[in-house]
């Protein structure tokens, strides 16, 4: 599928996560996040956001655990950040994949 | 010549598969197989899902685990403690060492319940039970046998976990159990995810998403298990949701094996870090790894280190000629899926294509469906446990089924 961000094209799965981590940046991450109902993206969002996008670069699967032992924020603060249900949502906003099961 | 030493750290399914894979290809006056491993029962573990509700007893989901290692394999039945990759040493706990040329790690995964606070606490085995130890689904039957009714919640802490499928065929059986019983109506069934669903691909939420839904089992997504509060009954998430329950089955955090952490080489959960397609550990070029032990981002599952040791008895051979490691892991798994009333479900997927329907192992002919509902599927679940002890523990190959996945019997949806 596809769908225009700031009248740009990306393409996107059936629930709106990129399916390719090349076309993200950081306009189409704040448009997402609008729509996700999370919002202005702060200082303390972009970090978290740019340390998934590390650990998805390095294949590390996105954990609430990983989160919490970051160092960058703890779950509590996440939860603040990015409210319900957090992993998917800031996985959404960062342009990777949600955790999934197999099937 | 100098005999060398392969070492297998680890006699589960992954390890015990491997002894015999590299017994029949190697030659035995230049190699030595020497495999580790504390236990002294080996578990047929797709049995801890059915042992809860009688449907197998404890006695034909146990064997002792030297009858699966090949007699001209040393087995050591002891602890390890830790590994030094630089030294090419492994130390048991008793301080003996164990010099090797080539180190297979095998030493799977399992639950670390001490790790959500609350959960191993004065309801565990008592209102809260495991069902990925034997000891907790025995636990867990004689608890159901009695059991009068009320909230069952059903409850995975945090992936990976061995096994993925299992807590939801736990909802189904359980579904199916109670009903059996005369007693559905007494037993509310929560189903607590920290998925988004209680499936998550596009393929099998479309076909399965009405399971769910004709069985009456309610669900709860995002869930990040914060505590357990024993006092209460109920189960808490980070974000402050809270389940009650009179009875919880919950798949604690799995974990890599402690000696793995303890070697300075694991990721934060004990997991060896492991090149997904070659099986290579990228701790040391003559380290590798197999089964539940690794990183890879395939299923825990006993069908993934089956086509693993294939793969993995390949590379070995390469390495040992010292050539490239030509043969590459796709990721594939192949499971049924119980889902009550004497019906089942198969799926066949790997690292790039998502369980879709179709027919297994022969396009077109089957016998197998996949992704549909069928009692051959039960039959084949069933069966399964047969084929585990007969055919797979001696290293050998379930006859058309190959370790890279097919694709000539799967409806592939066009945009895939």
């Amino acid at each position: 599928m596809e769908k225009i961000i700031n009248g740009v094209t990306i393409k996107v799965n059936e629930e709106g996560y990129l399916t390719d981590f090349s076309q993200w940046n950081k306009s189409i991450a704040e448009e997402i996040s609008k729509q996700e109902g999370v919002g202005e993206l702060g200082p303390k969002h972009w970090e978290v956001l740019n340390f998934i996008q590390d650990q998805y670069k390095k294949s590390v699967p996105l954990t609430i655990r990983k989160i919490g032992a970051s160092g960058v924020t703890d779950i509590k603060e996440f939860y603040a950040l990015f409210p319900n249900g957090p992993l998917k949502k800031a996985a959404k906003i960062a342009g990777i994949p949600k955790p999934v099961g197999c099937i | 010549m100098k005999q060398r030493n392969i070492l297998i750290a680890g006699a589960g399914s992954a390890g015990t598969m491997m002894a015999n894979h590299l017994k029949r290809k190697l030659n035995h006056h230049e190699w030595k197989i020497t495999i580790v491993d504390e236990a002294t029962t080996h578990y047929y573990q797709p049995g801890f899902l059915f042992l809860p509700f009688g449907i197998y007893d404890e006695h034909e989901i146990q064997k002792p685990i030297t009858k699966y290692i090949p007699d001209d394999v040393d087995f050591i039945n002891t602890a390890i403690d830790k590994i030094e990759p630089e030294r090419n040493v492994l130390t048991l706990i008793n301080g003996a060492e164990l010099p090797y040329d080539i180190l297979i790690i095998a030493s799977g995964c399992s639950i670390a319940p001490e790790e959500t606070p609350g959960m191993k606490d004065k309801l565990w085995y008592k209102d809260i039970f495991d069902f990925y130890s034997f000891d907790g689904a025995k636990a867990l039957h004689d608890k159901l046998k009695n059991w009068e009714g009320g909230r069952l919640a059903i409850h995975i802490t945090e992936m990976p976990i061995k096994c993925p499928v299992a807590p939801l065929e736990f909802a189904f059986l359980a579904d199916d159990f109670f009903k059996h019983k005369g007693m559905r109506d007494e037993v509310e069934i929560t189903y607590i995810t920290p998925l988004s669903g209680a499936f998550t691909k596009p393929f099998a939420a479309k076909k399965l998403a009405h399971l769910i839904e004709e069985k009456d089992i309610k669900l709860v997504t995002d869930f990040n298990v914060e505590r357990i509060d024993n006092d209460e009954h109920k189960i808490i998430d980070y974000g402050g949701q809270e389940v009650k329950f009179d009875l919880l089955v919950t798949v604690p955090l799995n974990k890599g094996a402690a000696f793995i952490g303890k070697s300075g080489f694991g990721d934060d959960l004990n997991y060896v870090p492991t090149d997904k397609f070659t099986l290579q550990t990228t701790v040391k070029e003559n380290i590798f790894a197999i089964g539940d032990a690794t990183s890879l981002p395939a299923s825990k599952a006993g069908s993934v280190a089956h086509f693993e040791s294939e793969i993995l008895t390949e590379n070995i051979l390469h390495y040992i000629k010292g050539e490239e490691l030509k043969a590459h892991f796709d990721g594939h798994a192949n499971c049924f899926v119980e889902t009550g009333n004497h019906k089942a479900l198969l799926i066949d997927f790997n690292y790039d294509q998502e369980p879709v329907e179709g027919t297994f192992p022969f396009a077109g002919v089957g016998p197998m469906s996949l992704m549909e509902e069928t009692m051959l599927n039960h039959m084949g679940k069933l069966g399964f446990k047969w084929i585990y002890w007969n055919v797979l523990m001696h290293g050998r190959a379930i006859p058309f089924i190959h370790p890279q996945m097919d694709k000539s019997g799967k409806k592939i949806p066009v945009n895939q």
